[in-house]
Parts: C-alpha cells; structure tokens; sequence
C-alpha cells in the first residue's frame, strides 16, 4: 500500500428532511483495500455508498479523492464534466441489479467496450479485442460476446458489469451487493471471481452489504452501520470474530444460528 | 381557401416568426446544437413535415422561390402539398430546379447540384437526437450533449459492425458538427452526408413533434462519425443512372415490371430531367428529340 489513502472522508453527513441518512462518517480508504459496510436495510449504508460515489449530495463533510496526478480533490467541488469522467475511468460501480448497471439492449461486447469509446478508442479491432480479453477474465465465453446481457442468467450479467466497470483500469469501484439476489451456489462462485480480481488488480473496494459473508470472504476492514451512525469498525477479522458493540454481536450470533 | 386567404403571410403570425426566428439563429450561433422551440399547429398532421414547414415560414419572405422535394422528387404529394401550401399562405413563386431557388424545404435527400451562397436548404426533421436510440432519457442526452460525452455514438457504430460486418447505417448517419455537437442529419442517405460538409448554403433542420431546431450555417465542418478501421464510406453504385447515364449520383431502384425486372434511376427528379434534356442518355433511356436533332 502507498503512504497516501486514495480516499479521506471526513464527518459525512445526509439527512433527508429530519430523518438521518447518515451521519459524521469519518474514514480513509487506502489504495488495494477492501471496505465492507455492512447493516440491516435502513442502517443508512446505501445512502452513504450514495454519498461517497457522488451519486448523492452529501449535506456536511468532505469526500477528497487522490487522483492520478497526486493531489487530492474535494468531490463535491469537481465540475460535473470531470467528475463524470473520473467515475466512467477510475471509478466503477457494481449495481445490485445488473441491469442498473447494464446497456441490455446491445451485445455484451459493446457493454464492455463502451467505456473505452467513451474516452476516445475509435479503433474497433482494438476495443474488440480488449473487450474480449475481459469477457474471458470473468469468464464469459467469446461465442456470447455478440448476445446482448437479455440472453444472460443473472450470474452472467453481473460478471458482465463488473468486466464493463474493470476495463478502463480503476483505481476504486464502489458494489452495492453485488451478490445480492443470486442462488447461493452461483454466489460463491461470484465471490471467488471478485476476490480474484481485486488481488489481481490492486483494486480498492468500498463493498456495501448486508450479508457478513461477503464482507469476511472480501474485505480487509469492514464498518457496521445503525441507524445512520457507523457504530463499530475494525479489521473484518476483529470485528467477526471479537464484536464488541451489543448490536454487532446480534449480528454475528444471527448468521450464525442460520 | 378562403379560410387560409385571413392569414398572415406565410400562416403564421409576426410574433411567432420572431420566436422561430430566434430559436434559427441561436441554432446558427451554435452548429450543430438543438434549440428547442414552441412548435405551433399548423395545417397538417405530424409527419408531413410540420417542422420544416414552420422554419420555411419564418425564413421565407416575398422575393424568395421555393422548391419542395420528398425523397428526391418534386412531384410527390408531401411536396406537392407542401408547395401548394406556400403559393397559397405567402404567394412565392415556386420552381423544380435547384439552381433557381433560394429555399428549398427537403424530406430525405440533398439536391445533386452543389448549393451555392444565399441558398437556405431546410430539412424536414422526424427525430432530432442521434443519442436516443440508446439513452431515452432526455435529461441525460442533454447532459452527454453538454459534456461532450459521445462514446454511446460509437456504441451504436459498433454494434452494426458486430453484426454486420461493416456499419450497416445508411441513413441518419451521426455527424460531427465543427468538432463539437454530434447531430443526426435527418433520414438522408448516407451518401448525402459529404454534401453537408462545408456546404455554401445555410442549412437548417426543423422537428416540429419534437419541437427542435438546429442548424449548420455555410462554410461549416461536418464530419460523419466512424472508426479508424472502419471508416465511413458512401454508397457506391454499380451502374449509372439508367435513364440520364449519370454516375457519382444517388438512384433509386425502379420496378418495371412483375418479372424481375428492374432499373436504377436518379432519386433527383429535376437533376435526372435537366440531364436529360441536355442529352445525355443512359442504357434505358429515351434520346431527347430537340437535343438528339
Ligand atoms: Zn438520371
């Protein structure tokens, strides 16, 4: 890891009318780590996944990103110009539901290639190969790269967003459960493909999810939010198998009773 | 008749030929760039060209000579209707030839004769944004438009290579306009796009469903998207127009009869005519008597 975090949150605040998104969320992020926030629906981790990938407007805080020059920059002052490019080029997001995240009315190969058009690649040849090079990293099949994601099983399809996302080599990608809503068979083996990647890459991750098997099988740190407050954080091992919050130990013990 | 004959000159009001007005030469400031505007009702259904109409309206003044075309031809009943309309409400005179008139109103194609200076081509618009087929929202396709954020474009491009092999696109083929605003150049051949390119005359684009207008004013750059190793090409025809022997042109395939046969002619009406009598004749056609003699 390098001397710098890749992200500095300070005191993160939303709050919709009286009601707490969340509230005074202080973290840094270094580069090649994983985060998990984990919490129940309505725990206010949605909101502050929001909030860090400027997908929402923070009410009070700072989110300052180390961009590739170096410097840090405050999110919530970039133009949306250079915002918007720095999310389709260092950034990724993994939706839930892959069609979130997903072009499903053109071939897998296009969804993987827009990015690379979308930053000046105008040689087809070349964005059909790389596409291609992606689709087999998350194993994808190049006979199915000419289908369209609609033709996909839903394992298929989010193996697809996260090629579409990796392309362009970001430094961070934000997942909103990504396993969520996949057969647990087909979910394991999703687990293991990212858990690949991330090594492989050197990605940072800031995983949301409420499903502490995913933050133990992924992440280095993880935080457990409750109502809008993170009220514990740690190393994932720590927190798993020494909780120390009344809340997290609920949490734990559940998961394991299943 | 009658009815019409209580309009103002060219059906629509001053006030609203002002706002039209504004919205043409907003359109002109900024290449390429929709400028939406409060299209009004006017005598005939979307589709027959009610933006186009509305444009021709609040340009056209009382010296100009129109001419309409719909696919080439002058004859068809959109143009006739349309010129019709005009010789009615503003009283203009009105002419086939291309040469001859200051503004000509165009549903799919672009006259074979080289525009000159002070001719204002108007094209009839069905759908303005080249970005909707992939991104229906509006709110973002203004964005992509604002931040110059056109990779969906190449999309598109891409995927008729996948499936075809080539870029199947013929017509509404995606242009650049002065290196900034990617238009759709309304459904005119492909092969029309390089006529746009630095064109003499003023050319303007009229959605009137879609309350758009947009424009490339003379002496502009449009440059048709494609890739390096894919590069836009026009169509290419193999024979020459049958009937006037014309090559380099765009024609339109004719069914002669229920045996298969069949001849390729010049979807330019007028410039077919014009070649014609002069004399040139192509494998199917007929001398003309006065210049054969
Ligand atoms: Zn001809």
């Amino acid at each position: 890891m390098s001397e710098q975090p890749l992200l500095k949150v300070h005191e993160l605040s939303k709050f919709y009318g009286a009601r707490i998104g969340c509230r005074d969320v202080s973290f840094d992020l270094w580069p090649g780590e994983v985060l998990a926030i984990v919490g129940e629906s309505g725990s206010g981790k949605t909101t502050l996944l929001n909030c860090l990938s400027t997908r929402l407007t923070a009410d009070v805080g700072s989110v300052e990103y180390l961009m590739r020059d170096g410097q840090y920059r405050n999110l919530a002052t970039m133009p949306e110009a250079e915002r918007r490019f720095l999310m389709r080029t260092d950034w990724g997001f993994v939706h839930q539901n892959p069609a979130d995240g997903l072009r499903m009315t053109v071939s897998a190969g296009a969804n993987v290639g827009e990015r690379l058009m979308a930053v000046g690649e105008r040689h087809y040849g070349r964005i059909r190969e790389t596409a291609g090079d992606w689709l087999g990293r998350v194993e994808i099949g190049l006979d199915r790269m000419d289908d369209q994601p609609r033709a996909f099983s839903g394992g298929m399809r989010q193996r697809l967003q996260i090629a579409r996302n990796l392309v362009t080599s970001p430094r961070l990608v934000f997942m909103d459960e990504p396993t969520g809503g996949l057969d647990v068979s087909v979910q394991a083996r999703l687990l293991d493909l990212i858990r690949g990647l991330v090594q492989d890459l050197g990605l940072a991750v800031i995983v949301v999810t409420h499903d502490l098997a995913v933050a133990r099988l992924l992440s280095h740190r993880m935080m457990v939010m409750k109502n809008g407050l993170v009220i514990e954080q740690g190393l994932t091992d720590r927190v798993l198998d020494d909780p120390r919050e009344p809340y997290t130990q609920l949490l734990v013990s559940s998961i394991l009773q299943v | 008749m009658s009815e019409l004959a209580t309009y103002n000159f060219a059906y629509l009001d001053e006030q609203t030929k002002r706002m039209i007005r504004r919205a043409i030469l907003k359109a002109i400031a900024i290449p390429g760039y929709q400028v939406p505007f409060a299209s009004r009702e006017m005598p005939m259904p979307y589709g027959w060209g009610t933006g186009g109409v509305q444009v021709t309206a609040a340009v056209i003044g009382p010296e100009d000579t129109l001419k309409v075309i719909d696919q080439g031809a002058d004859d068809t009943t959109n143009a006739v209707s349309i010129r019709a309309f005009f010789q009615k409400v503003a009283n203009v005179a009105v002419t086939t030839k291309t040469r001859e008139a200051t503004v000509i109103q165009t549903r799919h194609r672009i006259p074979e004769e080289q525009l000159t200076e002070g001719q204002v081509l108007v094209y009839q618009v069905p759908i303005p944004e080249p970005l909707r087929f992939l991104e229906p929202r509006e709110t973002e396709t203004r964005k992509m438009h604002a931040l110059e954020e056109y990779g969906l474009m190449h999309v598109k491009l891409y995927e008729d290579i996948a499936r075809n092999g080539h870029i199947a696109t013929t017509y509404a083929y995606p242009v650049k306009v002065e290196g900034r605003y990617v238009m759709d150049p309304s459904p005119i051949p492909k092969f029309d796009n390089p006529k746009m390119h630095m064109s003499e005359a003023l050319q303007l684009f009229g959605a009137g469903r879609e309350k758009r207008i947009y424009a490339i004013p003379p002496h502009t750059k449009v440059v048709s998207l494609d890739f390096e190793d894919h590069p836009f090409e026009i169509q290419k025809f193999a024979k020459p127009c049958a009937l006037c022997g014309a090559h380099g042109v765009y024609l339109d395939e004719v069914i002669l009869d229920d045996k298969g046969g069949r001849m390729f002619v010049c979807s330019d009406t007028d410039f077919c005519e014009e070649r014609r009598e002069a004399g040139h004749v192509g494998e199917l056609g007929v001398a003309n008597k006065e210049a054969a003699e």
